[in-house]
């Protein structure tokens, strides 16, 4: 490590000018266009002198709807860059047959596989449902914001963080050529000395914090924060869900922040944990990263589960069938999902038993997914449907779904993993499962509650385009995978001699091309909804005769959401109020408690990430500089004990009145 | 249905006329993240349990570990979360100097032990023995350096919360503080013994 | 259907009351010392096991520390940490209780799982290597 101590490397640590890969055209290319886009953005938002407003009303916010937002936002960037990734893998693969090395040399391949993994799982999906969860679960119990505001902007900002280091790594060194999990010995000392590894250990460290304290934050919300008849039986499902997934959240990235700091101490103090001498044992590091890695997928899951489930029952007219059995099938798939991690490696070379064991588990743990689907068939039966755009991904999930889950089981048989272990049919399960419930579920949730964040309805037409679009591109894309999978073909291979396969690989880039307009369909979705937004308006708050609190109160909400706390008697609260005649109150308001922003979370975030270069590039100055001062700038934060304000009574009456005339104009 | 609150004219409730206060979630929150440190131990003690025989041809806990200095080291710990809990006897009697002065004994022995430690591992690393000989010299050295890291992260929060004791006094917000790191300071105890038994112990009896 | 609101406040209030009851409410000097010296035996009994040879067997050393080790942890749990099943509504106990379950499924089954790789990859021990015909 401190082998030439020169000048230049006490400085600048590692990072010269080779670091950056002015020779990779495709890279110079992407590289100015982000450069143009950045200029055009930063260049709008100073015109519009919007700077002042994007601090002190978003990056500095507390609020849970702002940060949930914020944390949607960030999804939706990093899957434009995921989705990029695909497409480049899938148009390498399809012409790269017979001698055509095609487009991506394989250094180059390897990155984007790996980019493409980790992006997707850390900076698409679990941001995308965190962001939901923020935004949905305060209002749907009834609370004017979650336990701990302050540490909510943390969380997002660390979150940040981590993509931010993430997307450097495109345009300064490299990315990780290692798989989206790293396994040593490929991702040790030895086999990868360059930063690639460092920048994937670093970007997941940091949103890993980001990460688990906003799992605190949530479940202490839950428990706490209900409002008043809230018993445990009576949280809307997702509410539920949310619940298990942020149990698991707090329970399992530890564990992944523990095997990444034993990787990293093998990597730059040269320990020997699992190294292949010394007495190290590569296939530990394996055995810890799944037993959080399959947590994590329940993580990315539940939450899906518990968005269909409300727009199942929403858009069917219907109480949910099976509240109870829904509840303990989630319950118990929060427990059975530490208990089937062997399966990402029976070919490991465990004995009989092992395989066993874990191959029953996780057939079991198929059991309570399965009874959810037939939960929400049977709210569906004798349901008066309404095929709206949150209904319709539901459906599509629904079928996928279940199509993935049933290869799964197949995965789940031992002597059958031996022959499809790291093929092209294990790629085909997890997109299937992945795609089919976590992204679906994801866009539905947004269609569903785009009208509650933002007052207006998003465009059916062009939702209904991405659905079908997404839908059917889903299928061109991965059954073909299925088929070559079950031909032998591995995972993670750039160039194929065999002429018979190209024409699956041909039918998958369709498919990708499909989903490619999916996509462009959900953007231009956005923007003429946005330019239609006084058509598609709703002054109700509950556009789509909801069911659960979220819908009691304005849309968008207030800051405080709920002018009185809500009472609740049933599970459907909000249903049971309409109900029941339930009446908006006009008088009697209140000033409301809430805390203040603040610009902490921004900043221990930027110094995170100064952090974390400073790491990968040896830069030590930098790296012990950003590190003081993140312990500074934290305890100068627990000096401040003034970190909450009122909302004067007469703010609340304005907001309320104004709410009101609303109302009674459209009445 | 037969818990429905009705108001006086027979009326359904469906909103609280006055405020709503939740209870603080600080205590549960901090609980909850001691149990996320739970299991970044596990991970460590699991490798130390999967590794902790690999020796790699070098030296083993029976010709490495000074039992009487771990004896010395875990008096260190025990008598700070004794001396711990006086503080919080103290500052449930409302007396502040007291709160002070039992915080200070606290980090004195918070100190020693991890002058005891530090001079343990420059110890072993002298003699040869250090993080890269082996896998069981790694599983330990992480096991018991991240433990030394968590009481020194506490040592800083201790200070820092009395010099916020002894500018503000024993208000509410201190006093969560105090009952968090309380919880922080006796969960690191725990960890110790499992620390001493599995690693010192029995690595020492073999 | 009849219950009254007036009851809800009352229930509310007294709720409230309990729990900050509750977190005032610690231990006493009695309790902090019954820990103390439990844990001083517990310390005590376990390292003289080791440091006086006291039993010619490993297995019951090692069985009697692992035991003493968990007695002292309930210990500390109980007298330090104030763990009971009322605080917070149980909740803490439960996230115990599901902590030390996952703790005792990543220890048992990363030693399980890896004893088994290397049982069947590594069967050839330098003892048989060194017996081997």
């Amino acid at each position: 490590m401190f082998s030439h101590l020169d000048t230049k490397s006490l400085i600048f640590g590692r990072l010269d000018l080779g670091a950056f890969p002015l020779h990779e055209p495709i890279l110079v290319a992407t590289f100015i266009a982000v450069a143009l886009g950045g200029i055009v953005v930063v260049g709008a938002l100073t015109y519009f002198r919007l700077w002042g407003y994007l601090w002190k009303e978003w990056f500095t916010s507390v609020d849970h709807k702002k940060i949930g937002i914020m944390y949607v936002v960030l999804a939706l960037v990093m899957l434009m860059r995921g989705f990029a990734d695909a497409v480049m893998m899938r148009t390498q693969q399809a012409i790269a047959f017979g001698g055509n090395e095609g487009f991506l040399p394989p250094h180059h391949y390897d990155q984007v596989f790996t980019a493409h993994g980790v992006i997707m799982i850390f900076f698409m999906a679990m941001p995308f449902v965190t962001g939901l969860m923020n935004f949905v679960v305060p209002l749907q119990i009834g609370a004017r914001d979650v336990s701990f505001p302050f540490l909510n902007n943390f969380s997002f900002w660390m979150t940040a963080a981590g993509a931010v280091l993430i997307m450097i790594s495109l345009f300064v060194g490299e990315f990780a050529r290692t798989g989206w999990l790293a396994y040593p010995p490929l991702s040790g000392a030895d086999y990868s000395p360059g930063v690639g590894v460092d920048y994937y250990i670093w970007g997941l460290q940091v949103a890993g914090v980001g990460t688990t304290l906003s799992g605190i934050n949530l479940v202490a919300t839950i428990i706490k924060m209900r409002a008043p008849g809230m018993t445990m039986m009576k949280m809307p499902v997702f509410t539920w869900t949310s619940f298990c997934t942020n149990i698991l959240i707090v329970a399992t990235f530890p564990i992944l922040t523990a095997t990444l700091a034993l990787l990293s101490l093998d990597r730059y103090v040269g320990t020997n944990f699992f190294t292949n001498d010394l007495g190290g044992n590569p296939m530990m590091y394996v055995n810890l990263i799944w037993i959080w890695g399959h947590p994590e997928v329940y993580i990315l899951i539940l939450p899906a589960f518990g968005i269909f489930s409300e727009i199942v029952a929403t858009f069917c007219g219907k109480r949910l069938f099976g509240y109870a059995s829904m509840v303990y099938a989630t319950v118990v798939i929060t427990i059975l999902s530490y208990l089937v991690w062997l399966h990402h490696f029976f070919t490991m070379g465990s004995g009989a038993s092992v395989n066993a064991f874990f191959g029953i588990t996780t057939m079991i743990i198929s059991i309570p997914t399965g009874a959810k689907v037939f939960n929400w068939l049977f709210t569906m039966y004798r349901g008066r449907i309404r095929f709206e755009v949150p209904m319709l991904w539901t459906i599509g999930f629904m079928v996928t779904f279940v199509i993935g889950g049933m290869t799964g089981v197949m995965l789940a048989v031992p002597p059958a993993d031996f022959v499809l272990h790291n093929s092209l049919f294990l790629i085909a399960h997890f997109h299937n499962v992945i795609i089919g419930g976590v992204v679906f579920g994801v866009l539905a949730g947004f269609n569903y509650w785009f009208p509650k964040a933002f007052g207006f309805k998003l465009d059916p037409f062009w939702g209904k385009m991405s659905f079908w679009f997404w839908l059917i591109g889903f299928y061109f894309a991965f059954m073909p995978l299925y088929v070559l999978g079950l031909m032998g073909v591995t995972r993670r291979v750039s160039q194929f001699e065999d002429p018979s396969l190209q024409i699956w690989f041909i039918i998958a880039a369709f498919g990708a091309f499909l989903i490619a307009l999916g996509i462009a369909s959900f953007i231009i979705q956005l923007i003429v909804s946005f330019i239609k937004r006084e058509e598609l308006r709703d002054v109700t708050g509950d556009p789509w005769d909801g069911r659960t609190l979220e819908w009691s109160t304005s849309s968008p909400p207030p800051d405080y959401n709920f002018a009185f706390t809500p009472v609740i008697h049933d599970h459907d609260s909000w249903y049971d109020m309409k109900r029941r005649g339930y009446t908006r109150p006009l008088e009697g308001y209140r000033p409301i408690h809430m805390p203040k922003n603040t610009g902490t979370g921004v900043i221990l975030a930027g110094l995170s990430v100064a952090l974390g270069f400073a790491l990968i590039w040896y830069i030590w100055w930098l790296a012990a500089l950003s590190f003081a001062g993140i312990i500074l700038v934290s305890i100068a934060h627990t000096f401040n004990y003034k970190r909450d304000f009122y909302i004067p009574a007469e703010e609340v009456v304005a907001t309320e009145n104004a709410r009101t005339q609303l109302l009674m104009k459209k009445a | 249905m037969s818990s429905t609150p009705l108001d006086t004219k027979g009326e359904p409730v469906f909103y609280l006329k006055e405020d709503h206060h939740p209870e603080n979630s600080t205590l549960l929150g901090f609980w909850l993240y001691l149990m996320s440190d739970c299991l970044i131990f596990a991970v460590l003690f699991a490798t130390y349990a999967v590794l902790g025989r690999n020796y790699a041809a070098g030296p083993s806990p029976a010709d490495l570990f000074d039992l009487t200095l771990v004896a010395i080291n875990t008096a260190m710990l025990l008598f700070s979360s004794i001396t711990y809990g006086f503080a919080m006897l103290a500052m449930e009697k409302n007396n502040k100097k007291a709160t002070l002065g039992w915080l200070a004994i606290t980090g004195i022995f918070g100190l020693a032990f991890l002058f005891l430690e530090l001079y343990e591992f420059h110890h072993l690393i002298l003699e040869g023995a250090g993080p890269n000989r082996s896998a069981f010299l790694s599983a330990f050295f992480t096991l018991v350096g991240t433990h030394g890291l968590h009481v020194t992260f506490g040592c800083i929060w201790l200070v820092t919360l009395m010099v916020q004791v002894s500018l503000h006094g024993l208000i509410p917000e201190n006093r969560r503080r105090l009952m968090c790191l309380s919880m922080f300071w006796h969960f690191l105890d725990v960890v110790w013994i499992g620390v001493f038994s599995l690693v010192y112990l029995i690595g020492v009896v073999g | 259907m009849t219950t009254h609101i007036t009851h809800e406040e009352d229930a509310h209030h007294a709720h409230h009351g309990h729990s900050h009851g509750h977190e005032a409410g610690h231990g006493s000097m009695k309790s902090y010392m019954t820990g103390f010296i439990l844990s001083v035996i517990l310390t005590a009994v376990p390292f003289w096991l080791v440091m006086g040879d006291v039993f010619q067997s490993k297995a019951v050393t090692v069985a009697l520390i692992m035991a003493f080790a968990v007695v002292q942890i309930i210990v500390h749990m109980i007298y330090f940490l104030h763990m009971n099943s009322r605080s917070e509504g149980g909740w803490t106990l439960l996230a115990l209780i599901f902590t030390i379950v996952l703790v005792v499924i990543a220890l048992s089954g990363s030693l399980w799982v890896m004893h088994h790789l290397n049982a069947n990859m590594m069967p050839v021990s330098p003892d048989m290597m060194r017996n081997a015909p």
